[in-house]
């Protein structure tokens, strides 16, 4: 399943989601908000999306990762608003019958996430300046 | 037809959508080149962004349907 939320993402109600008798392995990743960027620093983050194409994309990154590997259950959720530094802002939870796959299936899910989906962040510096990151490289694909 | 904005190109538009007039049938390359015109500020970030037309990345040659829904899509930056 794939949720957008505006709330703390609870990631260990969704990794007991994802847990199931027929996987052995369960592998989540979190990505938090990080203090440092080259040498400046971070004081908030301000994440936007494009709410029906977001959702949209990440339903389809979940079908493909449920094409491509023995996937028991997977959740991808993403957090938008305001979050301050070391808060989670995106989890990826996947259980396999097996690690190797799930090691995979969930590394595929994060990195297309993204790449794909409709969302941006906005860097809160400390001296008070704000920055939409946009990176250089062409995302979509 | 009416473009949705996001992130910087809000921002710099300093409106959640913008206005753009074009023939019927026109493509995603011929939006891009008059949305560039019309808001020069825009034109750079436009140049570095994909659009979606009913919420789907389009390529450049993709005609836009009168009823389409288009967004301008920045390079993103979730996770």
């Amino acid at each position: 399943m794939i949720r957008l939320t505006r709330d703390a993402i609870d990631y260990t109600a969704l990794t007991e989601q994802v847990r199931k008798g027929d996987c052995g392995a369960v592998v989540v990743f979190l990505g938090t908000v990080r203090d440092l960027t080259g040498d400046c620093v971070t004081v908030a983050l301000d994440y936007e999306a494009y709410p029906g194409m977001a959702e949209k994309k990440m339903a389809e990154i979940e079908a493909d990762a449920r094409d491509r590997w023995p996937v028991g259950e997977i959740v991808l959720e993403h957090r938008l608003g305001r979050l301050e530094v070391g808060e989670v802002s995106v989890a990826v939870a996947v259980s396999c019958p097996h690690r190797a796959d799930a090691f995979e299936a969930c590394r595929f899910a994060i990195d297309r996430l993204k790449e794909l989906v409709p969302i941006w962040k906005k860097e809160n510096w400390a001296d008070g300046t704000t920055e939409w990151v946009h990176p250089e490289k062409s995302n979509h694909g | 037809m009416k473009v949705l904005l996001f992130a910087r190109a809000r921002d710099l538009a300093g409106e959640d959508a913008i206005e753009i007039d074009l023939p019927a049938g026109a493509t995603v390359a011929e939006l891009r080149r008059a949305l560039a015109i019309r808001y020069p500020k825009l034109a750079g970030l436009i140049e570095r962004s994909a659009f979606a037309v009913d919420a789907e990345f389009a390529e450049e040659k993709t005609p836009i349907p009168a009823t389409a829904v288009i967004a301008l899509l920045p390079p993103v930056s979730g996770g």
